[in-house]
C-alpha cells in the first residue's frame, strides 16, 4: 500500500476529513451559535450588531462544509453515499436549514416593517438551532453505530435515530456552539449588549459543562466502543485529561473576563470532542451495531490510492489558501462592529 | 421505472434546473464587475465606481442563492444517488473537492470583501477581491463541467469490481480531466454564463434608459454589457458547432435524438423547427434535406446512424423533447447574435439609447439566455439517459438502496414549496434593488459617457 511520509493514504484522508470536519464545527460552530442566541437580543439595534458581527464571514465558513463533503465524497464515497442515504430525512431537513439560514440572513434587514424582520429573526434562529441539533443527532447516532447488515446495508429503521443518547448529543452541541457564539460575539460588541452577552456567555458555558458531563458519563456507559482504544492505549488517556482541563479552562477564561482566551479554548474544545470520536472510530468510518461486518473501514471505503495521493497534492496547495483566505478574511473585519452606512443587515 | 427512481429523477431535475438559474448569472455579471471597477480604477470616474457598488448588491443576492441551492446538489449526490457516489467517487468526487477548495473558497472569501470591504481595503485591493471572486465562479464551472464531462464522454479510467461492487477508477488524471468533451462543453457553458450575465446587465440598464432613470451609469454598464453580450454569441456560434461535433463521435444516440434521425443508416435532415412523433418515428418540419450529413461529413448523401441503429434499451427515449429544447437553444443562439449585432451597428451609428423599441426588446431579452442555458443542459443530460455515466453506468442502478419512495416524495413536495417562495422572494428583492438603482453622488455628466459620444469604455 502507497505511503505518504509513513502513513497509508486512506489514513491521510481520515486525518483530512477530521481537520476539515474540525475546522468547519469551529468556524461555523459560532455563527450557528450566534444565530441560536439571536432571539436573546430584544433590540433592532442589538440584533443587527450580532448579524454583521457575522455577515462577512459567516459564508466563508459554510465552505468548510462544502470542502469537507467534497472530500468526504472523493476519499470515501462509500461512506459518503451510506451516511448520506440512511440519513435521508435528517440532511434534506438540514438543507433546508441551511437554505432558510441563508435567506434570513439575506433578506432579513432588506424592509422596514417589524413584522417582516420579526419573522425573518425567528427563521434565522430556529434554521441555526435546527442545524445544530441536526448535526448533534447525527453525530451521535454514528457514535453509537448504524444498523448496517454484512453487505452495509441499512437495516433499521427512521425512528431508530431518535434516541436519548443522539439526544443527549445534539444538546450538547448546541450548548457548545451557543457557548462559542456568545463568546465571539462579546469579542465583536460594546457596551450594553456585550454586558448582556458575558451573561449569556456566562449561563451558556455552566450548562455545556453540565451536557460535557452528562455526555463523559453516557458515553462510558452506554458506548463502551468509544473508550476502548483507551485500554489499548492508556497513554492516550492524555487526551480525554486535556479536553476536560480545556473544557474547565473556558469557565476560568470566563470567570476572568478573557473571552478570546474562552474562545480559543472552545474552539479547541470541539477540535478535541472530534478527534475523540475520531480515536475511537479509527480504522473504522462508520460502525455496524448490529453486525461487526458491517462496519465500514477507511480502507474498504477508499477512493483508490492514484486518486487519493492527486487529492493530497490538491489539498497540500489548496489548504494554506483556504486557511490564508480565512485568516486574510477575520483579519480585514477585525474590531467591534460599528453600524453605519456600509453595513448591510 | 419504479416509484424512487423516477421521484429522485424529478428531485434531482428540479432542484439542479433552479440552481442554474444563479450560477451563470454570477459569472456573467463577475465579468462584467471586474470591466466595470477596472474602468473605475483606470479612469477613477465616480459613475463606474457607482455601478459596480450597485452590481455588486445584486451579484451578492444572486450568489448568496447559488450558493444556498448548490450546497443542496452536493448533498443529493450521497442522499438520492448513493450507488452513483460509489460508482464515480474516485473521479467526480475530486474534481467536487477540487472545485471546493481552488475555486469556492476563494469566491466565498473575497465576496466578503466585495461586499464588506469598500472602507476596509483600499480601492486596488477591492479590485483584486472582485477579479478574485470572478475567476473563483469561472473556476467553479471549470470543475463542475470537468466532472459532467466525464459522464458524458468516460475517459482514463478503469473499472474495478462487477455488479453493485462496480466503481470507476482513474488511471490517468490529465485523460480524465481533458475528457473528449470537456474543453467543448466548458466553453459553451462559460459563454452560455456570460451571455446571461450580460444581458441581465442590458435588461436593467435598457429599463432605466426607457424610464429615463440613472440615465448616465444605464448607459455605461449597457456599452460594457453589449460588448461582452455580443462577443460571447458569436463566440457561442463556436463552441457550439464544436460541442455538435463532439456529440457527433461520442454520443450518437444523443444526436440523432437531438434532429429526430430514426433510419439506422441514411442521411440525416437539419431542421429548423419541427416535430418527433416517436411512435410513428417521423419527423416533420422545416429542414434542410441532408443537413445534418452535410454538416457533420460535408456532404449531403453521407449517411448518418439514426436511432434505429442503436439498441432499443439504449436509447433516449424522450427524442421529442431532446429535438425541441436543442432547436430551441439553437433559436436563441441565433437570434442573440442577430441582436447584439444589430446594437453594435445602431450604437456605432448613436441611434441604439434613442430607439426605444430595440431597448424594450432589450429588456426582456434577459430571459433569452437564461432559457438557452436551461434547455441545452435538457439537451445534454435528457440526450444522455437512459445512462448516468455514458455507457458504463444506467441511471436506474445508480440510486439509493436505503430510500425509500415516500421519502423521496416528502422532500420533493418540500423542494418545491422552498424554492417557489425562494423564487418569489428573489423576484422581489431583486426587482427593489433595481428600483433603487444606484446610490448617485456625481452630479455632472462626465465627458465620454453621454450619449453623444463616440468613445468606448471598453475599447478605448
Amino acid at each position: 500500500m502507497d505511503t505518504v511520509l509513513g502513513l497509508d493514504l486512506p489514513t491521510w484522508w481520515f486525518l483530512l476529513i477530521g481537520a476539515l470536519i474540525s475546522g468547519y464545527g469551529i468556524l461555523d460552530g459560532f455563527d450557528l451559535g450566534a444565530g441560536a442566541l439571536h432571539l436573546f437580543f430584544r433590540k433592532e439595534q442589538s440584533r443587527r450588531i450580532a448579524l454583521n458581527a457575522i455577515g462577512p464571514v459567516w459564508d466563508g465558513n459554510e465552505v468548510w462544509l462544502v470542502i469537507g463533503a467534497g472530500a468526504l465524497f472523493a476519499a470515501f464515497p462509500l461512506v459518503y453515499g451510506t451516511i448520506l442515504s440512511v440519513f435521508y430525512l435528517p440532511f434534506m431537513l438540514f438543507l433546508f436549514a441551511i437554505i432558510f439560514r441563508a435567506i434570513s440572513i439575506e433578506f432579513r434587514s432588506k424592509e422596514e416593517m417589524r413584522w417582516w424582520r420579526t419573522m425573518w429573526d425567528i427563521s434565522y434562529s430556529v434554521s441555526s438551532i435546527t442545524i445544530s441539533l441536526l448535526l448533534g443527532l447525527i453525530l451521535g447516532n454514528l457514535i453509537q453505530g448504524l444498523p448496517l447488515n454484512a453487505r452495509h446495508e441499512f437495516v433499521g429503521r427512521l425512528s431508530d435515530f431518535f434516541n436519548p443518547y443522539a439526544g443527549l448529543i445534539s444538546i450538547t452541541v448546541l450548548s457548545l456552539f451557543m457557548m462559542h457564539g456568545a463568546m465571539y460575539l462579546i469579542m465583536k460588541t460594546e457596551d450594553r449588549l456585550y454586558a448582556k452577552l458575558t451573561i449569556i456567555a456566562n449561563n451558556t458555558s455552566k450548562f455545556f459543562i453540565l451536557c460535557f458531563m452528562a455526555t463523559s458519563l453516557a458515553t462510558l456507559i452506554y458506548v463502551p466502543h468509544m473508550t476502548a482504544i483507551f485500554k489499548a492505549y492508556p497513554q492516550l488517556f492524555i487526551l480525554p485529561i486535556a479536553a476536560v482541563l480545556i473544557v474547565l479552562n473556558i469557565r476560568r477564561s470566563i470567570e476572568k473576563r478573557q473571552y478570546r482566551r474562552g474562545f480559543i479554548s472552545s474552539a479547541v474544545t470541539t477540535a478535541l470532542l472530534l478527534i475523540l470520536f475520531a480515536m475511537g472510530l479509527y480504522p473504522n468510518l462508520v460502525l455496524s451495531n448490529v453486525d461487526p461486518n458491517g462496519h465500514i473501514s477507511i480502507y474498504e471505503a477508499a477512493s483508490s490510492d492514484g486518486s487519493l495521493r492527486t487529492m493530497l497534492l490538491f489539498a497540500a496547495i489548496g489548504m494554506p489558501l483556504v486557511a490564508t483566505y480565512t485568516v486574510f478574511m477575520f483579519w480585514t473585519f477585525r474590531g467591534k462592529v460599528k453600524l453605519d452606512e456600509h453595513t448591510s443587515y | 421505472m419504479d416509484n424512487v427512481e423516477l421521484l429522485s429523477r424529478i428531485q434531482f431535475a428540479f432542484t439542479i434546473a433552479f440552481h442554474y438559474i444563479y450560477p451563470p448569472l454570477s459569472i456573467g455579471l463577475g465579468v462584467c464587475l471586474v470591466i466595470m471597477e477596472g474602468q473605475y480604477l483606470r479612469t477613477k470616474n465616480k459613475v463606474y465606481e457607482e455601478l459596480t457598488r450597485f452590481w455588486i448588491r445584486i451579484f451578492a443576492l444572486i450568489f448568496g442563492i447559488g450558493v444556498a441551492t448548490g450546497i443542496v446538489m452536493e448533498f443529493e449526490f450521497g442522499t438520492n444517488w448513493a450507488t452513483y457516489s460509489r460508482y464515480v467517487g474516485d473521479i467526480f468526487g475530486s474534481a467536487l473537492a477540487a472545485e471546493g477548495i481552488f475555486a469556492f473558497a476563494m469566491e466565498s472569501a473575497f465576496l466578503g470583501i466585495l461586499v464588506f470591504g469598500w472602507n476596509r481595503v483600499s480601492p486596488p485591493v477591492h479590485f483584486l477581491a472582485t477579479v478574485l471572486v470572478a475567476l473563483g465562479s469561472i473556476f467553479s464551472a471549470l470543475w463542475i463541467v470537468i466532472a459532467n464531462s466525464w459522464q458524458q464522454t468516460p475517459a482514463g479510467y478503469r473499472i474495478e469490481g462487477t455488479g453493485m461492487q462496480a466503481r470507476a477508477i482513474v488511471t490517468d488524471f490529465w485523460a480524465m480531466v481533458f475528457n473528449p468533451s470537456s474543453v467543448e462543453r466548458y466553453s459553451h457553458v462559460l459563454i452560455g454564463a456570460l451571455l446571461a450575465g450580460s444581458f441581465l446587465v442590458l435588461s436593467v440598464s435598457a429599463w432605466y434608459i426607457l424610464k429615463q432613470k440613472h440615465v448616465v451609469h444605464a448607459q455605461a454598464a449597457f456599452r460594457i454589457g453589449l460588448w461582452v453580450a455580443a462577443i460571447s454569441a458569436l463566440g457561442q456560434l463556436f463552441t457550439g458547432h464544436q460541442s455538435a461535433e463532439v456529440v457527433t463521435k461520442y454520443q450518437p444516440a444523443k444526436l440523432a435524438a437531438m434532429e429526430g434521425h430514426f433510419e439506422a443508416s441514411a442521411p440525416a435532415d437539419m431542421y429548423l423547427v419541427g416535430w418527433v412523433d416517436a411512435k410513428t418515428q417521423t419527423t416533420t418540419g422545416l429542414k434542410i434535406p441532408g443537413g445534418l450529413s452535410f454538416l457533420v461529413h460535408q456532404d449531403f448523401k453521407k449517411p448518418i446512424p439514426g436511432l434505429n441503429s442503436i439498441k432499443p434499451e439504449n436509447r433516449p427515449t424522450a427524442v421529442n423533447f431532446v429535438f425541441q429544447t436543442y432547436h430551441l437553444m439553437v433559436g436563441i443562439g441565433m437570434t442573440l447574435i442577430g441582436l447584439t449585432l444589430f446594437s453594435l451597428v445602431m450604437l456605432y451609428r448613436k441611434r441604439l439609447f434613442q430607439t426605444r423599441w430595440l431597448m424594450g426588446v432589450f429588456v426582456g431579452a434577459v430571459l433569452l439566455p437564461q432559457i438557452a442555458n436551461q434547455v441545452g443542459w435538457y439537451t445534454a443530460e435528457v440526450g444522455r439517459q437512459p445512462w448516468v455515466v455514458y455507457g458504463l453506468l444506467r441511471t436506474s442502478d445508480a440510486l439509493s438502496q436505503a430510500v425509500r419512495a415516500e421519502h423521496v416524495l416528502t422532500s420533493l413536495i418540500l423542494f418545491t414549496l422552498v424554492y417557489m417562495m425562494l423564487f418569489a422572494l428573489f423576484l422581489y428583492l431583486l426587482n427593489k434593488k433595481i428600483q433603487h438603482g444606484p446610490d448617485i453622488q456625481t452630479t455632472s455628466q462626465e465627458p465620454g459617457l453621454d450619449s453623444s459620444s463616440r468613445m468606448n469604455p471598453i475599447l478605448h
